[in-house]
């Protein structure tokens, strides 16, 4: 569709008015959280509404129409997801669905890639997940252990993933594995996309300290996948993992235009903020606990006026691209300050719950055992540092010892 | 600072760095003796003429600002004067333009004083704290007693900045009917005013004595009624003034810091190569971020007269006055014992910030009020 053709977002806007207030169920703020490690009706819910919207015409607004999208311009996907507020609308297609695996497939997956996964997506028949970490290491991406074998026009695949998000919802993950050991780490990978309930594939949930199960691990064993689901050229996967880090940090940051609707709800453990455990522990007169709850307040604020900010600057080109660290190693700081406040807050209480249930001074006790999770999750704030230090303020890299090095004789343990 | 400057704007930065750069050399700030005052009036005067005083004051009241936005043209001059911790009575001369012109029409007229103020002609400055009180503006305990002819001020303010160079002093007392301001010349019989040791050697401090002190019934600013909200005012300007020097002073002290890290070596290689110290610079960076946005932030909700502004200018003087001093405190870290000799700029700037923290509400001070503006 050309430009003179396409619909103005004023026009947009007024229609998806309208559609919402007929269509989409309202959002209601007081229904509780479902527990951690038990949200499997929300993705079948998410998939019910997102075919709700591609209905009524209003899925897949920035993606091209040949792939089941709407082909309109950020501009109308923001006004489309202003006029969502107080609707539910199915948030967790967003990330990493489509705002990194189907952006990832539109910038580097082949033509029938396109055409089937994307707009299998967009009409709410597929949902999505990355098949990335490893269990040898979290923050060395590109030093990953899963071979890929070519044996006639079939990829065998062995070895193991971990910290797939949400991977129990998913259909197909996108997956690196390495296919040439000869060459230097990033120039032997190779990106699939594999079924999640393909035969070789055992997934196993993760349950972490605070009872989340929302991280998965995957073994493959003689996964056999064709030679069509290579994404992009074989052993050149890194690049493919680049522009699907490229999409995350895009996503993450809040300038991704695939992602529809509001951010989602909190998918911790709600009632636990300084503020809320001030008020439950009958502390709130306290002058110490009010200066707490003044700093939790105003480190909030910060937050939200730092992403603001470095969006913005990313955006214009006032800060190059790397500067998305900022918000990474900021917001980890802000949540582990407000898990400390809290725990502060609730003092001597924490220790124990009521009754036989914990109540929120055990909540804040369960969430401070997951306190490094917002300086790990999403690469390591030590990483984020590295990025800070090198690519924003130009100071000398670290040493890696693997540069430059057929990968199977770089070193991998002290072995 | 912001991202996008207008032409006017950018004018208006560049006139006040060459004049900074003219008045106000760091070197003179070292020199100076015990007890000497760091600028003089022709000094004020040519910032004045540059239009130092005038931004956040109507134009029909002799004022005006380039960007048509005042506080935003006032944020980004504080930033320039931040930058080089310049002497002057910058911010106590504006924060008592902010409620003169806050509390206009609605009491005794001192139309006639903004004009002198925005000229550089005269210099004021608010008297506020007294000795051994902290951060309490609606709680003075100099008096004010009604006369037959207006008013009659007893008591003793203290902390009170550029107070022995002022001519008009805004003074805080208590009344029958509640805390109200008076505007004082310094040469009224009964004021006096003594110099008081200062941290800061950028700001020199004083201490007002009132006996007896008969004030007309015009010196008033503003009414019973109006009093708190000209309060606010005045403390929002004196907090945006506060953040935005530091934001510019930080500016200054990371970019050193980091040529410091590229220039020095130590077991042949530079500071810069150490993970350690790396480390440390993007926390650094990070903060510097974060100040910047936080400031910008509550500078954009004063000048739009937001419900919010006086919750954001307590989250940016809460959180830019406690990073700063990490952050400058860890510049003087990676200087080496540098960082804590006279001869280095450091404590210039780390002076500042110590005290800027202390004055107008600490940052916990802030937090404080923040708790008292939620519905805690």
């Amino acid at each position: 569709m050309t430009t003179a053709e396409m619909e103005s977002v004023e026009s947009f806007r007024s229609r998806a008015r309208a559609w919402l207030a007929d269509t989409m169920p309202r959002l209601d703020e007081n229904a509780a959280l479902p527990a951690l490690g038990d949200d499997d009706e929300e993705w079948v819910r998410a998939r019910e509404l997102q075919k709700t919207l591609y209905a009524g015409g209003f899925a897949g607004i920035c993606f091209p129409q040949e792939y089941g999208g709407l082909g309109l311009s950020p501009a109308h996907q923001r006004a489309f997801t202003e006029e969502t507020a107080g609707y539910e609308m199915p948030v967790q297609l967003n990330i990493p669905t489509f705002s990194i695996v189907c952006a990832t497939l539109l910038d580097m997956g082949s033509e029938e890639q396109k055409r089937e996964r994307i707009s299998a997506a967009i009409r709410g028949d597929e949902v999505f997940c990355q098949f990335l970490s490893e269990p040898s290491g979290g923050s060395d991406l590109a030093g990953l252990l899963t071979r890929g074998e070519l044996d006639g026009d079939t990829w065998i695949l062995n070895g193991q993933k971990t910290w797939s998000t949400s991977a129990y919802a998913a259909d197909w993950g996108l997956g690196l594995a390495r296919t040439n050991w000869d060459v230097p780490k990033h120039r032997g990978l190779t990106m699939f996309l594999i079924p999640t309930k393909a035969p070789g594939l055992q997934m196993n949930r993760v349950k972490m300290v605070n009872g989340s199960r929302e991280f998965c691990e995957e073994f493959f064993t003689d996964l056999a996948l064709p030679v069509a689901n290579v994404v992009g050229e074989v052993n050149n996967g890194w690049a493919v993992a680049s522009r699907q880090l490229f999409h995350e940090r895009n996503a993450v940051g809040g300038g991704s235009p695939f992602v529809s609707g509001q951010a989602g709800r909190p998918r911790a453990l709600g009632g636990q903020s300084p503020f809320t455990v001030a008020k439950a522990t009958g502390r709130a007169g306290e002058i110490g606990v009010r200066e707490r709850v003044g700093e939790w307040l105003a480190n909030e604020t910060v937050q939200n006026q730092m992403v603001g900010r470095v969006s913005r600057a990313i955006g214009t080109g006032a800060l190059p691209a790397p500067g998305a660290a900022l918000l990474r190693l900021f917001h980890a700081e802000t949540a582990q300050r407000s898990t400390d406040l809290s725990m502060e807050i609730a003092g001597a209480q924490i220790a124990a719950g009521v009754g036989t249930e914990e109540g929120i001074t055990g909540r804040v006790g369960v969430s401070y055992l997951s306190r490094q999770g917002a300086s790990l999750g999403g690469g390591s704030t030590e990483m984020g540092r590295n990025q800070i230090s090198e690519r924003l303020l130009g100071m000398p890299r670290e040493q890696s010892n693997d540069r430059d090095i057929p990968f199977n004789q770089v070193k991998r343990g002290r072995a | 600072m912001e991202l996008e400057l207008t032409a006017d704007q950018k004018l208006f930065q560049a006139s006040a760095r060459s004049l900074l750069e003219k008045d106000h050399s760091l070197d003179r700030l070292r020199r100076l003796e015990a007890g000497e005052v760091p600028w003089d009036r022709d000094a004020w005067q040519r910032g004045a003429e540059l239009g130092w005083a005038a931004t956040i004051v109507p134009e029909e009241l002799g004022g005006g600002s380039v960007s048509g936005e005042g506080i935003r043209d006032l944020t980004l001059l504080a930033e320039e004067l931040g930058s080089v911790v310049a002497a002057g009575p910058f911010l106590p001369v504006n924060v008592v333009l902010a409620g003169l012109v806050a509390a206009h029409g609605t009491g005794p007229d001192h139309s006639a004083d903004i004009e002198a103020l925005v000229s550089g002609e005269q210099i004021a400055t608010w008297a506020v704290y007294e000795p051994g009180g902290q951060w309490a503006p609606d709680a003075a305990h100099v008096t004010a007693t009604a006369t037959p002819d207006g008013w009659r001020l007893d008591g003793t303010k203290d902390r009170v900045e550029a107070g022995t160079e002022a001519d008009l002093l805004l003074v805080t007392a208590t009344t029958p009917e509640g805390v109200a301001q008076f505007l004082v010349p310094t040469a009224t019989p009964g004021v006096t005013v003594s110099p008081q040791w200062a941290l800061d050697l950028s700001r020199p401090l004083a201490e007002v004595r009132f006996d007896a002190v008969v004030v007309g019934a015009d010196a008033v600013v503003g009414t019973p009624a109006t009093t708190p909200e000209v309060l606010e005012r005045q403390l929002q300007v004196a907090l945006l003034i506060q953040c935005a020097e530091l934001c510019g002073g930080l500016d200054r002290m990371f970019a050193v810091t980091l040529q410091w890290g590229f220039d020095r070596y130590s077991f042949g290689r530079p500071l810069a190569s150490y993970q350690a110290l790396k480390h440390r610079y993007a926390d650094m960076r990070t903060w510097l971020e974060a100040c910047h946005a936080t400031t910008q932030a509550a500078a954009e909700a004063v000048q739009a007269g937001s419900p919010d502004a006086a919750q954001l200018v307590s989250v940016a003087k809460s959180f830019v006055a406690e990073r700063a001093q990490w952050i400058l405190q860890d510049c003087v870290q990676l200087h080496g014992g540098l960082g804590v000799t006279w001869e280095h700029d450091l404590h210039l700037y780390l002076r500042r910030a110590t005290s800027d923290r202390a004055l107008y509400g600490t940052p916990e001070d802030h937090r404080r009020r923040l708790a008292d503006l939620s519905s805690l």
